[in-house]
Parts: structure tokens; sequence; C-alpha cells
């Protein structure tokens, strides 16, 4: 009898935190069916599209494609939300990350494989001197990170289109873009056939080490420290403002990576907006909410908001339904949570 | 005409640039000093500018424009009143998601109810005449920037005059104050936190949709994707460095409208638009880190 009310309660300790987010969901899906249905569309065939073209034979492939700059998006999100703090910067760092990473790629003299792994690192430390930059502000003159970071990508955002236009501009395409990355220096295939590169290994194994950080190092638990109750863990000794330093770096690091991703693995040119296009931040900084920042959370919620993503492109396609109606889902899902008070507290 | 640098066309395109920035600041000054962060401007803008089309498209006259930005921002700014206000939730997450709805939002219906994707224009549609002020719209240079300007642009200097009086010299606005600052005294003393807070939060969304009305037929009639551009945290700012209050805040959206304007005026003279149109964004935040450095200064604060 004790054993099963154990674990009856130690069932319901696991369970009850996610009812909300359970609820959240069946109300952003019921708002999204009620505009189907306001715009005459009928929700069923909406709901139908949207799971088939998300997980039926080729397109699992690629939502798997889809998950990975998202995951790495919302793993930027997450690192900073453990701690109660909000990077809103992700596509500046992002746009940035990208276009180093083209740059490296295209004129970095060094043997192919040399070149590809300079890429990635360049694009890493662009983001995170990015981020840096935004959390320096907070640090030296209280400038909020909330507000700076989303205002530093619009410069960001200039500064890339700016040099695609004039400096770097391949004049053999109507577009303005970089020339074209060599075959070398390319992230390739990883399931041949699909649309799955390597990076879904760079994203992996940056999900793992965020985990496995969080869980069982002293920079995870001052992190969740912090994000439980900030005086605390100042009290307790975590230097908070080496510790906002280290967030926005990491986050800033894992943008411009996810923009290497994508420029090397799958567009092999940096294109004016193409890598913000996709709203991969807006996606990843609404995941890494629904999950409170836990990483596996944030990493789950990241691949269904890809399914979503995808299916949302099958839906658009078959039913003529526009695919941002997604983007609502998602917006409505972390709204319903917020005002039920079951992400995070008013302090 | 002899050159210059500052000529009539910039200080005209500065009064423009001021005026949503300005009308979204308010909205988010009277937020502050009752105690509420309000991040979601952006949204609330973006929504109006939608509706203001959308009603003028689909109702044939300005008044439906006007009327229907209004009364959108407003139904939509009921959200963060609920949910902030009345539920007490996180601002900072519901006001995240309710910009992020507000872009998923109008995008959508632009696809589905004028079936563009992009930007909507209509050539029949009425933007907001320009009334002329005697005497001081034939004045040299500033004379269209002061005084041939549509009714929104003269609306948003009163309002700061009024705001202003408001919180200093009446009961309610002296409530509001204790709300923001001392909720629990303010409480004890009989005054509503709840209704204030939510009826201030609808109010801003009705300055809000007056910005967003700005923004898609004040100067131009049409509405585009994400047309707010960052005008809403651009507002925050402003209330950030006028410390919510009134005249100091819009002091502050005048140095962004310049900004604005001033980026506007390079381009004219041969620099990139993607470099020039960062200007606003680089000045706000300049203007953010000096304050914040003066500040650590003159309290001599420790972290």
């Amino acid at each position: 009898m004790r054993i099963a009310a154990g674990v009856r309660s130690h069932l319901s300790r696991r369970v009850a935190p996610l009812l909300p987010i359970v609820g959240a969901v069946a109300v952003g899906f019921g708002v999204c069916g009620l505009i189907a249905l306001w715009v005459g569309l009928s929700p069923s065939l909406m709901f139908r599209q949207l799971l088939q073209g998300a997980v039926e034979g080729p397109q699992l492939f690629e939502t798997v494609a889809r998950a990975v700059p998202l995951v790495g998006m919302t793993l930027a999100a997450a690192i900073p939300l453990r701690a109660g703090i909000v990077n809103l910067g992700a596509d500046g760092q992002l746009a940035l990350g990208g276009c180093a990473a083209a740059i490296v790629a295209l004129y970095f003299p060094a043997p192919d494989l040399v070149r590809l792994g300079m890429a990635l690192a360049a694009a890493m430390v662009v983001g995170a001197c990015y981020a840096a930059l935004a959390a320096a502000g907070e640090i030296l003159a209280g400038v909020p990170l909330l507000l700076s970071t989303w205002l530093l990508t619009y410069p960001a955002k200039g500064l890339c289109g700016y040099l695609v236009r004039t400096p770097l501009r391949d004049p053999s395409t109507a577009w303005p873009s970089t020339a074209r990355i060599a075959v070398g220096a390319r992230l390739g295939h990883l399931i041949p056939g699909t649309p799955v590169n390597q990076g879904f290994l760079l994203i992996a194994l940056v999900a793992i080490a965020v985990i496995f950080l969080d869980r069982h190092s002293s920079m995870g638990f001052e992190l969740r420290l912090r994000g439980l109750n900030e005086r605390f863990a100042r009290y307790g000794g975590v230097a908070l403002n080496r510790q906002t330093l280290g967030v926005m770096i990491a986050s800033g690091a894992i943008a411009g990576l996810v923009g290497a991703i994508m420029v090397l693995g799958s567009q092999f040119r940096y294109t004016d907006g193409a890598l913000t296009a996709p709203q991969y931040s807006w996606s990843g900084t609404l995941a890494a909410l629904l999950a409170g920042g836990e990483p596996v959370g944030s990493v789950i919620a990241a691949v269904l908001f890809a399914a979503l993503q995808t299916g949302g492109f099958a839906m658009e396609r078959s039913v003529e339904i526009p695919r941002v109606l997604t983007m609502v889902l998602q917006s409505v899902i972390i709204l319903f949570l917020a005002m039920r008070g079951a992400i995070w507290k008013r302090a | 005409m002899t050159y210059a640098f500052f000529n009539a066309t910039f200080f005209d395109q500065a009064v423009l640039g001021i005026t949503p920035i300005l009308l979204a600041a308010m909205a988010g000054t009277l937020s502050e000093r009752v105690g509420l962060f309000n991040i979601a401007l952006e949204g609330q803008m973006l929504v109006g500018a939608f509706a203001a089309v959308a009603g003028s498209h689909f109702g044939g006259s300005l008044q439906a424009g006007v009327l229907s930005a209004v009364a959108a921002a407003v139904v939509f700014s009921s959200l963060l009143a609920v949910g902030s206000a009345l539920l007490r939730g996180n601002d900072i997450v519901i006001g995240i998601s309710l910009n992020l709805l507000a872009a998923g939002l109008t995008s959508f219906l632009l696809r589905t109810l004028f079936g563009v994707s992009g930007t909507f224009s209509d050539s029949a549609m009425l933007g907001l005449p320009r009334l002329s002020i005697p005497g001081v719209a034939s004045l040299p240079l500033l004379g269209s920037a002061l005084g041939h300007q549509n009714f929104l642009v003269y609306f948003s200097w009163i309002l700061v005059a009024a705001i202003t009086v408001f919180l200093n010299r009446t009961p309610w606005g002296l409530r509001l104050r204790g709300i923001g600052e001392q909720p629990a005294a303010a409480v004890a003393l009989g005054a509503d936190a709840t209704r204030y807070r939510f009826l201030v939060t609808l109010l801003g969304g009705a300055l809000c949709g007056l910005a967003g009305l700005q923004l898609s037929l004040g100067s131009l009639t049409l509405f585009s994707e994400n047309m707010t551009a960052g005008r809403g945290w651009i507002a925050v700012a402003a209330v950030m460095l006028g410390r919510a209050r009134p005249l100091a805040v819009a002091a502050s959206c005048v140095l962004f409208g310049l900004s604005d304007a001033l980026g506007l005026r390079l381009q004219g003279e041969g620099l990139p638009n993607q470099i020039t149109d960062s200007a606003p964004y680089v000045v706000t935040l300049a203007a953010l880190v000096i304050a914040g450095l003066r500040q650590r200064r003159l309290t001599g604060a420790v972290t």
C-alpha cells in the first residue's frame, strides 16, 4: 500500500507540472482551429495535413533537418533563461555568425577541412562577442539585456546586409548574397538523399554538453539557483556579473554556430535575410519558455515546434492555409501558460 | 534652392519619426508609473497599424480606419490586461509572446484577408490629412514640420502635457503613482490597484493603436509585415531614459526621431541604407549606455 502510494505521489509530482503545458497546447490548437473556421477552412483537415506533413515518409527527415537549427536556437535561448535572463538578440548573433562563417569559408587561405573548422570557430567567436557586448552593457552601465539584445539585432542585420550587397556581392546571382562556398569546405550530408547534414552531430554534441553541465556541474547548479532566486544566489556567493557574461557568451556562440551550420550545411552562401527568415529565434525563444529553460524539455519542445513548422509548409501547399498560423499557435501556447502564471511567477 | 544638410524635409521626417514612438512611449510611461513593465508596445502598435489599413480598406473611410486601429489595439491589449494586471502573470513572458503573436497574426491576416504577403497598399485608401496651423506653417525651415502635420502629431504633444498634468495634479494621478511606488500603501488607502492597472493597460492599447495608425496611414498608406521595426522597443527605451517622467520621455523620443531622420538624410547623401537604417537603434543604445554610466557615477552604485 505504502509503496503504491509512494509511486502515485512520485508520479503526480512528475506529471502535475506538465498539466498546464498540456492544457496550454490544447488551448493553442483550439484557438487555431477557431481561426481556421473563421476564415472558412476545415480545422480537422488542417490538423491532419499538419501532422502528415510533419512525420509522413520523407517529411520526417525534413522535420529532423529543421530541428537542427531550431534545437540550437532553443538552447541559445534556454541557457540564459535558466538564470532568468532573456536573450532576444539571437537573430543578430545568428546573422553575424553565418556571415563570418561564409567569409572564412570563402576567403581564408587554408586546406578545405581546416577552412571548415575555422569557419565554424569564427562563427562561434563572432556570435559570442556580439552577445558579450550586450552583457557588458548591462554589467557596466545597467542597460537591461532584454532591451539591448533586441536593439542590437538591427545593426547586426544591417551590417551583414551591407556586406553582401557591396564588398562580398556575387554578381552572378540576382540576390544579395556571397559567392558559393567550395564543396570541400561545406558540412556534408549525414544521411544521403535527405536534407539532414553533419550539423546534426554538432548540435547533438552541444545539446548533450548543455544537459550534462546543467545537471552535473557547479556552473549548472549556480545557473538554476539564480533562476529560482537571484538574491539567494548572490548571498550564496554566485558571481552574478561573471555569470551574466558567461551565459551570454555561451548563448551567442551557439546562435553563431547555428548560423554557420545553416550557411555551410544547407545554403552554401550567405544570402541577406535567409538565415532569419525561417524565424528560428522566434520559435526557439518560445520553445525554451515552454520548458522554462530546462534543457531536456527545451530540446523536446524544439523538436515538436520543428515538426509544427514542417507540417505548416505541407498545410500551406495542400490546403492553402498560410503556414504563419503555426507561429500564431506557438505564441498562443506560451501566452496562455504565462497568463496562468505557470512560467516564471512574478518576482 | 541652396544646399542645406538640415533642410525642411529633414525636420518633417523627424516629426513623422517622433510621433509613433511618442504615442507608444506615453502608453509605456503610464504603465511604468502604475507598476507594470509593458514590453508589448511593439505588438500593440503592429496590430493597430494593420487594423487601420484593414478598417480603412473594408470600411471605405478614414474614420473606419481610425476606429478599427484603436479598437483592435485595445482588444489586443486586453490580453495583457487580463494576464498581467488581473492574473499577475509574468509581464515579460506575456509581453514577448504578445509581440510574436501580433507579428504572426498580422502576417496571417494579411495573407487571408488581402491575399498578399509582404506589403499591402490600396491607392483608394486615404491617409491622415495634414492640417495647417496659420502663421506657424509659413515659418521658414520648420514651418512644415511644426505647423503642417496631421491631427495625430498635434494630439501626441497635447497628450504629453495632459499626462504630465494628470499624473502630478489630479487625485487619480496621485493614486496611480502610489500604486506603482507603494502598492500595499496605496491599497490600504483605498485605491483599487487591479482596476487602475487594468484600465491603464487598455488606455495604453488605445495609444499604441494610434501609434500604429500613424505608421500605416500617417505619411504612407500601406501595411507591411513587421513595419513597426523595433519602434515599440525604442519607446520602451525612451521610458527608461526619461525614467517615466512624461516630459523627459518625450525629450528622448525627440532624440530618436532626429536620429531616424538623420539616417534618412545620410542615405540621401549616398550612404548605403543598410547602414543608415541602424542609426536610431545605435543612438538609442548609446543614449542608454551614457545615461546608465552617468547614473552609476552619481549614485556610486556597486553591483
